[in-house]
């Protein structure tokens, strides 16, 4: 059996607040295939964002284990690149600059990354923005320079904490086609997580649904529909199909959650 | 509503300039005491283009000297405080063992006033430029330390994980994102210091040293030319402004992504 891209084994997460004891993950087991796109969707507070860190290398899990690549993971790395949901560049850098940071980081000689750059930032869309500042950029823009900025370094996994979740509607579905566009040319491996359902069906392979406080998967789903994919698939009779189950499994979890509370 | 347009700025000293003119003519302030506005200008012009030693004022034509010393202590005094806060405020900022073993010094000496330096300064110094130079640097320094500290612990968490998950090690991190984060405080830091540094020249310069703006201010205080007095705290005011210009004139230019942020 070839080794899982992504692999999470009885993970859990607690932090300290105040005090108090607040168990954030519990007994997370999730494995991703290689290329496999795969999204974590869940409602906010469930601690997705918790477990992309723990991938990412930002946080350790306080039980278990997560290996990426077959190895366990210690610290951030270039190979596991993180799209925030803020998009995070440097405001002091231009567009190029944020873009060829991790390459000048790594001491890639210009000339080695520069074709390969410009390549990326035809492919989202950049061409013509090189020498912009950050702050001259929008939302949806920002967040193109995000997404680059981490294909130029080839990652292993490519990790997306919420990258369209502070973008308008029309933004947001300009964004996931074009992701599903640069998808459909790498078939990177992705962890994507979101609280948006219908983002998750239209993008994903898999959709791993968490449940409230202590986050937990409560199921995956495998979304079965032909690629490559635009968003008129979400019109599809097996697209509402998925739908309706995620739905219902949500439903489930929240009636449950306002049960606990009131007991 | 005034146009937006015209030099609305000079208004109000114009007002001021009138009033002293005609606070002195009408003697409303005890006369012989406060020189009005013109004595203060022709002493002034005197002070700075009237030629030395030929003349009877012993002040005739010594003001870009006077002006010379003072700057250069400032200037020596500024660029020591910056050389050693800069790089400790850093430090402190970004260690957690070096915060825990000099921030609370630095906090503990901090409400000690320059002034209060004073004493100490000339018993350990003596009557020279060191000592002017000691009270300047340590003035100058409490305002680009805890500025400079307080701009590396901002610093967005998120840019630090986005240096790091791109491969950058601490060298980079501190270079190319804590530092460029923390440089508007630095720069709020060396404003306050400069203006700092003025003060410490003045008083470091009226009892430490014999030479410069201070010394002129207090010595043509004893000899009761009140004129060169008024005269001094204009060039003092004057020059402390022109430094304050530099250091926004050089922020401008090294944060302009920050301008543009401010009008996106």
């Amino acid at each position: 059996m070839p080794e899982a891209a992504v692999e999470l084994r009885g993970v859990s997460k607690e932090f300290v607040a105040r005090d108090r004891r607040v168990l954030a993950l519990q007994d997370i087991d999730l494995s991703i295939a290689h290329n496999e796109f795969a999204a974590i969707l869940g409602p906010s507070g469930c601690g997705k964002s918790t477990l992309l860190n723990m991938v990412a290398g930002f946080d350790r899990p306080s039980a278990g284990q997560v290996r990426v690549g077959g190895a366990p993971v210690e610290a951030p790395a270039p190979s596991r690149g993180v799209v925030f949901q803020e998009a995070a560049l440097f405001p002091w850098y231009t567009v190029w600059d944020n873009v060829t940071f991790g390459p000048r980081t790594m001491g890639v000689p210009a000339a080695q990354y520069r074709p390969q750059v410009e390549a990326y930032i035809d492919q989202v869309g950049l061409r013509g923005f090189e020498r912009h500042y950050p702050a001259e950029l929008s939302g949806g823009m920002k967040q193109r320079v995000g997404i680059a900025r981490v294909l130029v370094m080839e990652p292993e996994v490519l990790l997306m904490d919420e990258p369209f979740g502070s973008l308008d509607a029309q933004t947001r579905l300009v964004m996931q086609e074009l992701l599903l566009s640069v998808w459909e040319r790498h078939h990177q491996t992705v962890l994507f997580i979101t609280h948006d359902i219908e983002e998750a069906l239209l993008i994903a392979d898999s959709v791993s649904v968490m449940t409230a406080r202590p986050g937990r998967i409560k199921k995956r789903l495998v979304v079965n529909l032909p690629r490559p994919r635009s968003v008129d698939v979400t019109m599809s009779p097996v697209f509402n199909e998925l739908k309706r189950e995620v739905l219902a499994l949500i439903r489930e979890e929240s009636v449950r959650a306002a049960s606990e509370g009131l007991a | 509503m005034l146009p937006k347009r015209g030099p609305w700025f000079l208004l109000l000293p114009l007002a001021l300039l009138a009033l002293w003119h005609v606070a002195v003519q009408q003697r409303w302030v005890t006369e012989g005491i406060i020189p009005g506005p013109t004595q203060v200008a022709e002493s002034w012009y005197r002070w700075i283009f009237g030629t030395p030693t030929r003349s009877l004022s012993p002040y005739s034509g010594t003001w870009v000297a006077n002006v010379l010393y003072s700057t250069r202590r400032v200037l020596q005094g500024f660029l020591f405080a910056a050389a050693v806060g800069i790089p400790l405020g850093i430090f402190i900022g970004w260690n957690r063992l070096v915060a825990r073993l000099v921030d609370p010094t630095v906090q503990m000496l901090r409400p000690v006033p320059i002034t209060a330096w004073l004493p100490f300064s000339i018993a350990v110094f003596g009557i020279y430029d060191a000592g002017a130079l000691f009270l300047i640097g340590l003035g100058a320094f409490y305002p680009i330390v805890i500025n400079t500290t307080h701009g590396v612990r901002d610093t967005n968490l998120l840019l630090l994980r986005a240096a790091r998950m791109l491969g950058g090690r601490e060298g980079t991190v501190l270079f190319k994102v804590v530092l460029p984060s923390a440089l508007p405080s630095i720069f709020t830091g060396l404003r306050l210091g400069v203006g700092i540094a003025w003060t410490a020249v003045i008083v470091a310069e009226m009892i430490a040293v014999k030479s410069g703006l201070g010394y002129v201010l207090w010595d043509a205080y004893y000899v009761g030319r009140m004129d060169i007095c008024v005269a001094t705290m204009f060039s003092v005011g004057l020059l402390g402004f022109l430094s304050d210009q530099v250091i926004l004139l050089a922020s401008r230019l090294l944060l302009r992504w920050r301008t543009l942020e401010a009008h996106a």
